[in-house]
């Protein structure tokens, strides 16, 4: 396990919408840890600014919240995907491959450019 | 578009706030205890557990503060927490802020009333299509005479020959008896050419329009009716069209009904709308003036080009007719300018001085605010040095700002409303008939959109004013020992110089309310040639179909006379064919028999009056005789002219025994002057008097005159018996517009536009005074403010309270006295502009001045009382300790 990384600007949204995707309906602290776990653990997150990005989420309408209660028997506020966010999940999908595509030309060896 | 939405999803968050601080708490709470639960079973304690979950979210405060944000739209939050703050400082010093809303208020009343008139005639285009080519055109008889009325041969030879018109027609006013069921009853009515609703653009509500041709000679009668009389007197009936009405005796098919919405200011609220009479007596002259022209102009031409190309034909026609068309050249103007250009200026002098008003009240609100922002320094820098951004302490006068304005702009636009209404009301109704285009101002569109600008550049001004107080440097002065801004120097200043103007101002204002409230009593007090006490006037009018024959109507004449004579209080009565104080106008053109003759215009009122008519008005025989009942149609023609006339055209011998004529001398117009009166007042108060001609009524008979009946009683209480006596002599003659004389000069148009312009005036001059006493008030307090730790020097080391005042009142005196020099060389100037308004007064007028600045003084005296009192009362030792 190397160093950690702190979550890139703008892709926190992205971490979300794909965790829900995969895993339907889930709490905030759920996703919290899966985004955790997905990273193999190599992604150093605040709990608390997942909160404001999910706010952010339900305002823009590519998620929905109800109250539910958790596997022990907790309380739980659930988020699920929206349709306009299953497609925001895909349109958001592309423009990352894309961008690390690009990104990947110029880290790649010299010879290869030419 | 999602940004939006997100937007709209956060604007309800700024109501529903403690909800969603529940939810988000509880949504923290339960990712806690998740948290937690899960640290349990890997092992920790309790309290290691709930540290690390703490840990790990990154505090709670901050996670619940960052959510927040999100939830609402901070800028507003906190500026409705401004709103809600700036209501209680308001509500604490009740007296600040009733002043700045009220004067905010009558500001923004002033101005969107007068501006709601200036956006009814001036602004709204006139109802009919593309409203710019249309044009008047008229004769010009004199130089000065612009705007003179065609005569209808002139009329058929320009409408011929003009190469700029589309379409020249003509127009002009006239009345009617109208035969009801309920007897005859006069009725305003127009008579005009048969294309004339064509030119105009107007398509009837109802039936159809005249057809080209009906108003020439052979022509059915045929009759259009307003839409207000299609109400009114034919209950709104479609079934009105081919109906027939009774006009005068004659028989009349109605043809069509006009829009609701139409009106042509020119002719006012005409009732019946029938086509001119080509065989009239008047059309078949040449030198018979009684129609005005519109018309549209061809595309591509001026007002300019229409007006070379008529006055060319005016020349081609005064070559072919010298003796009728000497003279007469053309004139052509923008219908507009026809409809509103009297009343133009009057309203942008109106809006310019409400401007004036709201430009002061402004400046004095913001004056105020200073004085409270003074105040107010410590709090600010105390907050400023807690941590309260430059923004916050912003928002905080901002909010304060728009509070006064929202309350001062709704109360001034209520009573914007109230005030128009209370407006229109006020003005004559014989005035507001003449400008149906003021008819139905109110709060539209502009009118509102004018409103918001306004309130919108206050709520700027007073946002800024005291922002530029609150600068860094201030702030921290502001803690300061006894500190004192160089910005508060600035103010002070600038200050007083705006109070200086608004002094000045009021003090022109006042002036013009003086001269023109003594220009109007002496125009009231006018020599009128005549006793205009115990004089009742009544107007009559004859049909032409019973009493058309000269025989019939002066039988009338007399046996009217004779019965009223008779009525009980009744001391003598006489018949004009126009009552005195009307109009220079119902002129006569003479020659004179035995002087040279070159073709010119004598030009002299005529009037057909009674025998006993000179005698019943008062008026004063110089030499001579007046007429008596004999001199009729049998006898030879005989005239008494007035002084003027004796004057001009006898400078140096005695008119009595000498002819004249019209200006072809024809032998049945000649008429030898028997007696001289002096010169009776036919004109407006304020018009000269113009030579003038009385003939017997029994040698120039009309169908409709006026009786004058002196009484012993009182005038008005004669009114009812002589409307009855006429009827008794005959139900079709109708009598009307029965009143005293008194009245009726009071009511005259002169009379009227003086009294207007001096009440407006007077009403602005004491706003500006209010105005300018506050801003007086808001300067010398606020100066006192800033001087309150001098002063408390001052009396520390001895000074007497009597030196405080002087001290404060001399600083007021010079600001009052600065205003009053002003104003006097303000007043010098604009009363000269307003010569012309005056009537009998100069407008140097020494005793006004003096009266004015005394005035003035004493109010600024007044203002200034108030600070001076808190100044000397100022506690020196308190003065000391709390700066």
């Amino acid at each position: 396990m190397g160093t950690k990384t702190d979550v890139w600007q703008g892709t926190l949204a992205l971490m979300v919408l794909k965790t829900l995707e995969a895993l339907g309906p889930l709490h905030g602290y759920g996703i919290a840890r899966r985004i955790e776990q997905t990273s193999g653990n190599r992604l150093s997150l605040n709990y608390g600014t997942l909160y404001p990005a999910l706010l952010k989420l339900e305002q823009e309408g590519f998620i929905a919240s109800t109250w539910g209660v958790s596997e022990n028997h907790r309380k739980a506020k659930f988020y699920r995907l929206t349709r306009a966010g299953r497609k925001q999940v895909a349109k958001e999908a592309r423009d990352w491959e894309q961008a690390t595509a690009i990104l990947a030309r110029f880290l790649a060896p010299t010879q290869e450019i030419s | 578009m999602r940004r939006l939405r997100a937007l709209a999803c956060r604007l309800p968050g700024l109501f529903r706030k403690d909800r969603h601080d529940r939810e988000l708490a509880a949504e923290i709470d339960s990712h806690l205890q998740l948290h937690i639960d899960d640290n349990l079973r890997a092992g920790m304690t309790p309290e290691q557990a709930r540290r690390d979950a703490l840990v790990k979210l990154g505090g709670l405060q901050p996670t619940l503060e960052a959510c927040r944000e999100r939830t609402t739209v901070p800028f507003v939050e906190h500026l409705l927490r401004d709103v809600r703050f700036a209501f209680r400082q308001l509500r604490k010093s009740p007296g600040f802020t009733c002043t700045a809303i009220l004067m905010l208020a009558l500001g923004m009343c002033a101005s969107v009333a007068i501006f709601a008139f200036v956006d009814a005639a001036l602004i709204k285009p006139l109802p009919y299509p593309n409203p710019n080519r249309l044009v008047g055109v008229y004769e010009q008889h004199l130089p000065q005479l612009a705007r003179s009325n065609l005569s209808y041969l002139d009329y058929i030879d320009w409408k011929k020959l003009n190469k700029v018109f589309t379409a020249l027609e003509v127009y002009n006013n006239t009345g009617f008896i109208v035969t009801t069921r309920e007897g005859a009853q006069p009725s305003h009515a127009a008579f005009v050419s048969a294309g004339f609703f064509r030119a105009l653009g107007v398509a009837p509500a109802l039936g159809r329009d005249f057809y080209a041709g009906e108003d020439l000679p052979g022509a059915p009668h045929t009759v259009m009716l307003s839409h207000a009389t299609w109400r009114n007197r034919y209950g709104g009936k479609p079934d009105v069209i081919g109906q027939t009405v009774t006009l005068d005796g004659v028989p009349y098919v109605v043809v069509g009904v006009l829009p609701r919405e139409f009106h042509f200011a020119p002719v006012g609220a005409a009732e019946y709308w029938t086509t001119v009479d080509a065989a009239s007596s008047c059309s078949v002259r040449r030198s018979c003036h009684n129609l005005f022209g519109v018309a549209r102009l061809r595309e591509g031409i001026s007002v300019q080009a229409a007006l070379a190309d008529t006055r060319l034909i005016a020349r081609q026609l005064e070559r072919q007719y010298p003796g009728s068309n000497r003279g007469q050249g053309a004139d052509v103007a923008p219908l507009t300018d026809v409809i509103v250009g009297d009343i133009r200026p009057i309203l942008l002098v109106l809006l310019g001085g409400a401007g004036l008003l709201l430009l002061i009240a402004c400046v004095n609100v913001s004056s105020l605010l200073l004085v409270r922002s003074e105040s107010r320094r410590r709090e600010m820098a105390v907050r400023s040095a807690l941590g309260a951004s430059r923004a916050r302490l912003i928002g905080q006068f901002v909010a304060e700002g728009l509070v006064l304005v929202a309350a001062g702009s709704a109360l001034g636009l209520a009573s914007a409303a109230w005030t128009m209404q209370v407006l229109s009301r006020l003005i004559n109704p014989d005035l507001l008939a003449r400008m149906p285009f003021l008819q139905g101002q109110g709060l539209n569109v502009r009118v509102s959109a004018f409103a918001c600008a306004i309130a919108l550049l206050a709520a700027v001004l007073f946002a800024i004013t005291p922002t530029l107080r609150l600068s860094f440097a201030q702030m921290r002065e502001g803690l300061a020992e006894g500190s004192r801004g160089s910005a508060g120097n600035t103010w002070r200043r600038l200050g007083s110089k705006l109070v200086v103007v608004e002094l000045a101002t009021a003090m022109v204002l006042l002036v013009g309310a003086g001269l023109l409230g003594q220009s109007l009593y002496c125009l009231m007090h006018v020599y009128l040639g005549f006793q205009p006490d115990h004089l009742a006037t009544v107007e009559v009018a004859a049909p032409d179909v019973t009493y058309g024959k000269d025989p019939q109507a002066i039988a009338l004449g007399r046996r009217i006379v004779s019965q009223i004579a008779s009525l009980p209080g009744v001391q003598s009565v006489g018949t004009t064919s126009l009552l005195p104080v009307s109009y220079n106008g119902n002129t006569d053109w003479i020659r004179f028999v035995g002087k040279p003759y070159n073709g010119e215009h004598n030009e002299v009122n005529e009037r057909d009056v009674s025998s006993g008519y000179l005698r019943t008005l008062g008026a004063k025989p110089v030499r001579g005789r007046y007429f008596s009942d004999a001199d009729d149609q049998t006898k030879p023609r005989v005239a008494v002219i007035n002084q003027a006339l004796a004057r001009k055209y006898y400078p140096d011998e005695d008119p009595l025994g000498k002819q004249f004529g019209d200006d072809g001398l024809s032998p049945k117009s000649m008429r030898t002057i028997v007696g001289v009166v002096e010169d009776i007042r036919e004109g407006s108060l304020d018009a000269e008097i113009w030579p003038a001609e009385y003939l017997p009524a029994n040698q120039n008979p009309n169908t409709y005159f006026s009786l004058v009946v002196r009484t012993s009683q009182s005038p008005q209480s004669i009114l009812p018996a002589v409307a009855a006596a006429i009827r008794q002599i005959d139900p079709g003659v109708v009598a009307l517009g029965g009143t005293a004389m008194q009245e009726r000069i009071a009511d005259s148009q002169s009379a009227y536009l003086h009294r207007s312009a001096a009440w407006l005036v007077s009403g602005f001059a004491a706003l500006a005074l209010l105005l300018g006493v506050v801003g007086l008030y808001g300067v010398i307090a606020y100066s006192v403010g800033q001087r309150t730790r001098e002063i408390g020097v001052r009396m520390a080391l001895g000074a007497e309270p009597r030196a405080v005042y002087g001290l404060i009142l001399k600083e007021a005196g010079w600001l009052t006295a600065a205003g009053i020099f002003a104003g006097i060389v303000g007043s010098l100037a604009v009363t000269t502009l307003m010569r012309k308004l005056l009537f009998g007064i100069e407008s140097w007028d020494l005793p006004t001045l003096v009266a004015v600045a005394a005035v003035l003084a004493v109010a600024a005296l007044l203002a200034s009382y108030f600070p001076a009192r808190r100044a000397a009362s100022v506690n020196p030792v308190d003065a000391l300790r709390a700066e």
